[in-house]
This record gives structure tokens, C-alpha cells and sequence, in this order.
């Protein structure tokens, strides 16, 4: 806070320099920001690009074990924030978002086994395991929304065709495609990481290199999805989780737009679930399974359903915090998280995320009335 | 195999399936028809209900009056879960779907914890029947038999009971029950109790029919699930027609094709029964 006290007396002196770099560290940041998300001021730019700073930094102060662990922890932040935008801002809720994750996964798994000595094969395979999930989810979207399913439903249809890829992989354990063997139970092993043979440069991924090039990705997701919900799109996406039929009544096809974005989400998905598979070299069915295929629901419903931000925090920590009581060898983590989901859900209805932002802006009144600071930008 | 034994193995299984899939839906299809919401831990109820009828049955207990105890069981847990966690729920299907889901999380690792991987199960009683080349267990074409018996009990309960009276108008317009001085709350709580011990009877029922491991409610829970959502709304009438075309159709497919193409035909049903009929079975029926 006395960063931001800070900057609101250098920004009343407009002829500053610093008040100048200032506005157009906002200027830069307006794009980003709008009612339908959660740090739109200077001083969560400033936290934001710290953190980001920590992180670049990250890898020169811990052992490389650690931060391969940490890596996956942020691709598991892209899949929480691809259902934050189908569930959390378009109101379609989807308990198949861990199928799109494994969908990309295995797709990138069999295409980079097998083009594993052609130059850029493995790039290929990253764009396959994108469009695959996407086009099978179109497929499955076109299914439900314009045959008019909706709700409970379309939650009840995602699981059991998620449980149904679950199945039927279990049962792939003589199959081979080209060179790939499914391996059913046991999974497919042996899938090369991800190498970025592109015209300039190539460079196999040290876990390093695929540390940054996740955390990029991840940051371009976040923003890249903060303007989309802030924009035109945002707003229309948000009126079909308020009201379909008025949104309906409006104008918009509702059917096309739910499927549009129901398949959107399923290509960041695949897209985390490509990154899923490079980073372990492996996949087997289980991440269609039951528990697997609740996970990103818990995420975002405990992080705060209606913001990108409460996801992805959420997302990281429960991770980090199953991670850590796992490591200490017992079941122990299951009941931790349990106890979890049962008090936020009784005590934070709308996410812990949104009640923190809610209480901070609380503080930040009172403390603004008392002491009648006077605030250019909150 | 003759054709005539074909078809009756076929109607044995089928019948032996819709027991099955009638026994795991009720308790949830109580709970979603009365109260609108979706209890996740729902196959832990069943887990509970199997556990201590196995446990009771160990101790020297007679299988019927182990089951009535296990479904007892189920019911003081479930009401223990109603009283902390699910009646400051009412009305939020998300919130109380993602609070249940914690609860069969703990359940399953206490239950690993305290018993560790597998538990001593119960011998199938009543033999076998055969039939040419054909044989098939007593006890699972008992299981639809009790299956019935207990579609009827519900039945009879909510027709005839004031119970049964006030949950009725509860489901149908809740605001009108309440202006009509039905205590709401306190029908839901014992909605819950009841949907909890049928579960528990349904745990108890199936025991000697699955083998007793911590994860054996959540592998029923989807077949219950499937089986409430294809029935609708109507708790007898639908999930007992559900359970039924179900079977039919799980029991020719894992005839042919093993218990995992079973399972796939029914859940492949399912996806297409939702299209066309959103509103499940019941809607037909109404």
C-alpha cells in the first residue's frame, strides 16, 4: 500500500517524469482491465510484474528438481484458467475440461513418438494435440447445445464421455498407432519433449528452457483471456451465463457461441495437456478418471468461479499443497483437501479469491475516509 | 447354447442388472427428487453401508439383520453430513455437489487408513441356479427382487406417511409448503436420513456381490448417477423404468462384449437418452 500512496503523489506533479511513465504503465495495462475481472489498478500491476519478476528469476535459486515440479504446477494453472472461461465467465459447466487435457496429451503423445526424427515433428505434434481436443469438443458441443441441453445436463454428458475416453483407453492395451503403443492400463511412455525446431533457432527443452517457456505461455494465457473477458466477447460470454434466453432474444446464437467457446477452452486445454505430456514424457487413462476429471472443477469453484485470477491461484496452491502433503507418503492429502473444499465452500461462497478482494477493498475505503487520502486510481 | 438358453441367460443378467442399478439409484434419486441437489459422496453412503454390514456379519450377525444395520449406519452419517455441511446448502446445486465431493475425498482416505486396501467380504449366499450350459448366482436375481420390495416401501411411505405428505408438497412448490406451515427445513433433514439409509441397505444389499475396497463408491456412483439422470424427476416411476431399460440394454452389450462394454453401452445410452429426452423417463411417463 505505500507503493501506491507513493504513486498518487507523484502522479498529482504532471510534470514528473515519473508520473509520465506512470500513465503509460496504465495506459499499457487499460486494455487489461474492465468489470469482469478482479486487479484493475496500478497496484496490482505492480504486485503482478513483481511476481513475474521473482519468477524469471526463479530457476537461478533452486535445484532443478524443484523447478520442474513448479513447472508443472503453471501448466496446470493454464487448464484452471481454460475452465474459468468456459465455466467461470460463459456459465457452461463442463466437468469434461480434464478430458481436453488428456485429449491433447495423448494426441501430441502418439504424433511425437512417431515423427520424433523429423525436424519440427514435435511442433506438429503441439498444434495436433491443440486442434484435436478442439475439434472433438466442437463436435460434442454442436451435440448438446443445439439439441438444447443445458445446465445439469451438460455437466452430467462431459463426465460420462470423459469416464467413456476413460474406458475405452484401458482397453487399448495391444493397440499401437504407427509406432506409439496406447498401453492401455499401464499408459503410453517413452514421449519425447517438446523441441522447438523453428527456422532460427532450435534448442532441445532443458527443464530451464520448458520452465520458461510454460511461464510464458501461462502469462499470455492470463492476458490474453483478461482482454477477451474485458472486451466485446467478454461481455457477450457473460450475458449467456446471466440469462441465455434474454441474450437469445437479442440477437446472438447462443447455440453457435456456446459451441465456439466450448471449443476454445477444449484448444487451451489440449494445450496444457500437450505441455502435461512433454514435461513427464508419459500419460495413462487415469487422467479421465473420476478424481482427475473433478480436479479443475474444485480449482476454480474454490478459487472464485467468476475471476481468471482466484482460478489460477487456486490452482497453484492446491497443487503446491497436495503436492507437499504427498510427499510425506500418506492419504492424508485427500482428507486435507476435503476438509478444504467443505469449509471454503460454507465460509467463502464465491471463491476465496473474490472474498480477499472484497475485504481488501473494505479496508482500503475505511482507511481512504479516515485518513481522506485523495485516490486518482483504484 | 440354444437359443432358449441364450434368452434366458439374457433375461438373467438383465434382470440381475436392473436389481443393481435400481438398488444404488434410489437413495440418490430420493435425495435429487425431493431436495434438487446432487450428493457426490453418494457412493460412500453405499460404501459405509456395505462396510458395516460386512462388519456386522463378521461379528455373528445374520446377513438381513447386518443389512438393516449397515442402512442404519448410513443414516446416522448421513445426517451427521445434512446437519454440518448440506442444510446451509439448499438451493446451490454447484456449491453442494463440490461439498460432497469433499466429503467422499475423506471418507475414502479414512477408510483406506483404517482398513488399508481390501476387506474381508461376504461369501454370496444361496447358491446358483442353472440352466443347460447357463448358470447363474440366486442371490443377484434376489438383489431385483429386493430392489421391489423396496421400490414399493418407498412407494408407500411417500403416499401414505405425513412424511411422505409434506416432502411431496416440499418438492412440488417449497414456498407453498411453507406458507402452509410445512416445516421445510426439517423435511429435507429427514429426506436426507431416508436417502442415506436406503443407500446404506443398497450397500449392504450388493456387499456380498462386489468386492469391499475403498473405492467401491465411486465406482457405482457414476451407474447411479447415470441411472437417476435418465429416470428424471419422478422418483419411483423413473428410476425404476431407468433402471430397467438400462439393464436391458447393459446386458446384452456385456454378454458380447465384457463388463466394460456394459458399462460403455450404458453410459453411450445415457449421452443419447439426455438429447432426446431431457427430461428423462419421466417425461415420457407424464
Amino acid at each position: 500500500m505505500d507503493e501506491s500512496e507513493h504513486a498518487t503523489e507523484e502522479s498529482s506533479n504532471p510534470h514528473h517524469w515519473f508520473s509520465h511513465l506512470l500513465d503509460r504503465f496504465d495506459e499499457f495495462h487499460a486494455r487489461f482491465e474492465g468489470p469482469n475481472t478482479i486487479g484493475n489498478n496500478r497496484t496490482f500491476w505492480a504486485v503482478f510484474w513483481g511476481i513475474f519478476a521473482i519468477l524469471l528469476v526463479y530457476p537461478m535459486i533452486v535445484n532443478t528438481f524443484v523447478l520442474k515440479t513448479n513447472t508443472s504446477f503453471f501448466i496446470w494453472v493454464i487448464l484452471a484458467l481454460s475452465l474459468s472461461i468456459v465455466w467461470g465467465y460463459s456459465g457452461i459447466f463442463n466437468f469434461g475440461q480434464m478430458a481436453t487435457f488428456g485429449l491433447g496429451g495423448y494426441a501430441y503423445g502418439v504424433v511425437a513418438i512417431n515423427l520424433t526424427e523429423m525436424i519440427g515433428g514435435t511442433v506438429l505434434a503441439l498444434l495436433i494435440g491443440v486442434v484435436l481436443p478442439a475439434v472433438v469438443m466442437a463436435a460434442l458441443g454442436y451435440f448438446m447445445f443445439y439439441g438444447q441441453v443445458s445446465g445439469l445436463y451438460v455437466a452430467i454428458i462431459t463426465l460420462v464421455v470423459t469416464l467413456m475416453f476413460n474406458l475405452l483407453l484401458t482397453r487399448t492395451s495391444g493397440t499401437t498407432i504407427g509406432d506409439a503403443q496406447l498401453g492401455g492400463l499401464n499408459g503410453m511412455s517413452g514421449i519425447p519433449t517438446l523441441e522447438l525446431d523453428v527456422v532460427a533457432f532450435s534448442f532441445d527443452l532443458t527443464p530451464v528452457s520448458e520452465y520458461y517457456l510454460v511461464l510464458a505461455l501461462m502469462i499470455a494465457v492470463y492476458l490474453g483471456l483478461r482482454y477477451t473477458v474485458n472486451s466485446y466477447y467478454g461481455y457477450v460470454m457473460i450475458a449467456i451465463r446471466e440469462d441465455e434466453r434474454r441474450t437469445q432474444m437479442f440477437g446472438y446464437d447462443i447455440r453457435k457461441l456456446k459451441t465456439a467457446l466450448f471449443s476454445a477452452g477444449a484448444a487451451l486445454g489440449g494445450l496444457a495437456g500437450v505441455l502435461y505430456v512433454s514435461w513427464s514424457g508419459f500419460i495413462d487413462p487415469t487422467m479421465f478418471g473420476l478424481v482427475s476429471a473433478s480436479l479443475p472443477i474444485i480449482w476454480v469453484t474454490v478459487g472464485g468461479r467468476g475471476t481468471l485470477l482466484g482460478s489460477g491461484i487456486a490452482a497453484y496452491l492446491l497443487q503446491y499443497t497436495s503436492n507437499e502433503l504427498g510427499a510425506m507418503g500418506t492419504g492424508y492429502s485427500f482428507i486435507f483437501l476435503g476438509i478444504l473444499f467443505i469449509l471454503v465452500i460454507l465460509f467463502f461462497p464465491s471463491g476465496i479469491v473474490p472474498a480477499l478482494r472484497d475485504r481488501w477493498v473494505a479496508w482500503s475505503t475505511t482507511r481512504k475516509q479516515s485518513g481522506s487520502v485523495q485516490e486518482g486510481n483504484s | 447354447m440354444s437359443l432358449i438358453e441364450s434368452l434366458f441367460g439374457f433375461l438373467i443378467l438383465a434382470l440381475s442388472h436392473f436389481g443393481k442399478l435400481a438398488l444404488i439409484a434410489l437413495g440418490l434419486a430420493v435425495i435429487f427428487g425431493i431436495m434438487g441437489i446432487i450428493n457426490f459422496a453418494h457412493g460412500e453412503f453405499i460404501l459405509v453401508g456395505a462396510y458395516t454390514t460386512a462388519m456386522g456379519y463378521h461379528a455373528g450377525f445374520p446377513l438381513l439383520l447386518a443389512i438393516f444395520v449397515g442402512g442404519l449406519a448410513a443414516g446416522i452419517f448421513g445426517l451427521i453430513v445434512e446437519r454440518l455441511i448440506i442444510q446451509h446448502l439448499y438451493d446451490r446445486l454447484i456449491e453442494t455437489l463440490v461439498a460432497t465431493w469433499g466429503v467422499s475425498l475423506i471418507v475414502i482416505q479414512l477408510v483406506r487408513i483404517q482398513f488399508g486396501g481390501t476387506f474381508a467380504g461376504i461369501h454370496t449366499p444361496l447358491g446358483s441356479i442353472q440352466y443347460g450350459a447357463f448358470s447363474a448366482s440366486t442371490y443377484r436375481i434376489a438383489l431385483a427382487g429386493a430392489a421391489i420390495v423396496l421400490f414399493a416401501s418407498t412407494y408407500a411411505i411417500f403416499m401414505y406417511t405425513r412424511y411422505g405428505l409434506h416432502s411431496r408438497a416440499a418438492m412440488q412448490n417449497k414456498e407453498m409448503a411453507q406458507c402452509l406451515g410445512i416445516p421445510t427445513k426439517r423435511v429435507y433433514m429427514k429426506t436426507f436420513f431416508f436417502g442415506s439409509v436406503l443407500s446404506g441397505i443398497a450397500g449392504g444389499l450388493i456387499a456380498p456381490t462386489v468386492s469391499l475396497t475403498p473405492d467401491m463408491g465411486t465406482n457405482v456412483l457414476v451407474e447411479a448417477f447415470v441411472t437417476v439422470i435418465v429416470g428424471g424427476a419422478n422418483v419411483i416411476v423413473g428410476t425404476s423404468l431407468a433402471a430397467l431399460s438400462l439393464g436391458i440394454i447393459q446386458a446384452p452389450a456385456s454378454m458380447l462384449f465384457g463388463t466394460l462394454g456394459g458399462y460403455l453401452a450404458l453410459l453411450i445410452t445415457t449421452v443419447l437418452l439426455i438429447r432426446v429426452l431431457p427430461e428423462g423417463l419421466t417425461g415420457v411417463v407424464e
